[in-house]
């Protein structure tokens, strides 16, 4: 099982291109014209959240520098010790599901400090990939068509992040520790 | 929401380092940790650059589409109230393998006009149906083949393996799906029990 998901984590990149490009040669699409204009729109969002992320990464700096991250984690440790969770993660989970660039700051700051490689690394990359910012979505959809009453769509999607951040959790602990 | 919280992180930083007396190392830290953003969203051009380019040529073949119909007959069964040939359906189907493909800027306008044509579906109520909870709690437990921002973010740390969280991140992102569908259904069914009763 877990040497299957080490085999997708190298295949599946490399497999999609293959097909894509198979498909269009098949397809008689001028791929890299296709390619170069669809890559265009890359940079624009990536240079779009330049503002979003620079805002986020300076205020999640300044909590964790100041010592404020390190108090309110001793804070938490011992509950979170019981269940096996490191607390260094508790914080990206919290933010996840309210805001996307946050999540996003908040996981370069892990990586940043732990490195990519360490255990708190791999789990705030799985846990960031793993769910999506509920509270954007649901204001977004339901607000784009005018949808008040909400039933029980927010609990729903709640739930799911929870059951995320935990199988997120338990896998990168069984896989790599 | 998150207005409050980017300005009370900020200020209860600012204040524990008044407390401690670490503001020397927080002045540096902002002007460094801005520096490390701009830094990281630079970083984040190559892979989207290279992804989304080759997102475009799939859309151009017609792959996104032969996708989302090999796709149908599973979706279809997720949201019983919507006939199968209704536009609503091809939305949805649209929204969910631009998702897949990690192609958030094309899912979303699809997911408006899914939802438009589900609240036309339901007689333009400003109530939620059951289809549109199904199809917000599809949304928001993120399905993702690849996390390219994830990848690219781990690239520019130099990271020793970059993709070795993909499997483990669609694994999770299966079991919150997967978690979605039945929680969406569970309080499906104690709704309509509800109002039987």
């Amino acid at each position: 099982m877990m040497q299957l998901i080490s085999v997708i984590s190298l295949w599946i990149i490399p497999l999609i291109i293959g097909l894509i490009l198979i498909y269009s040669t098949w397809k008689k699409v001028p791929a890299y014209e296709s390619f170069v204009e669809g890559g265009k729109e890359g940079i624009k969002i990536a240079v779009s959240i330049i503002p979003f992320l620079v805002g986020m990464l300076v205020a999640i700096t300044v909590f964790r520098t100041s010592g404020a991250l390190e108090f309110f984690m001793q804070l938490l440790r011992p509950l979170l010790d019981i269940m096996g969770v490191p607390a260094e993660i508790v914080p990206l989970a919290l933010i996840r599901p309210i805001s996307g660039t946050a999540a996003l700051g908040l996981m370069s700051d892990i990586i940043a400090v732990h490195g990519p490689d360490s255990l708190l690394g791999r789990m705030a990359s799985v846990l960031q990939g793993s769910t999506d910012t509920t509270f954007y979505v649901l204001t977004v959809y339901f607000g784009a068509v005018g949808i008040r009453k909400m039933g029980d769509a927010l609990k729903v999607g709640l739930l799911a992040d929870l059951i995320g951040i935990g199988a997120a959790i338990i896998i990168v602990t069984w896989m790599f520790s | 929401m998150i207005n409050y919280i980017w300005i009370g992180m900020t200020l209860i930083g600012l204040a524990f380092a008044a407390a401690t007396g670490r503001m020397k190392d927080v002045n540096e830290a902002i002007f460094q940790s801005a520096n490390d953003a701009v830094t990281l969203c630079i970083g984040l051009i190559s892979i989207l650059v290279f992804w989304l380019g080759m997102m475009r040529i799939a859309q151009e073949a017609g792959l996104l589409n032969k996708l989302s119909s090999i796709c149908k007959p599973v979706i279809t069964r997720l949201f019983p109230e919507v006939p199968e040939d209704h536009p609503a359906m091809g939305y949805i189907l649209s929204n969910m393998i631009a998702n897949l493909f990690g192609l958030g800027n094309a899912a979303t306008p699809m997911g408006i006009k899914a939802m438009e044509q589900l609240k036309e579906l339901n007689g333009g109520k400003t109530e939620a149906s059951r289809s549109m909870v199904t199809f917000l709690a599809l949304n928001t437990s993120g399905l993702t083949l690849i996390p390219t921002t994830v990848i690219a973010i781990r690239m520019s740390y130099d990271s020793a393996a970059p993709t070795e969280i993909v499997g483990p991140t669609l694994l999770a992102t299966i079991c919150s799906t997967a978690g979605a569908i039945l929680i969406d259904r569970y309080f499906y069914h104690r709704r309509t029990r509800g109002e039987k009763r």
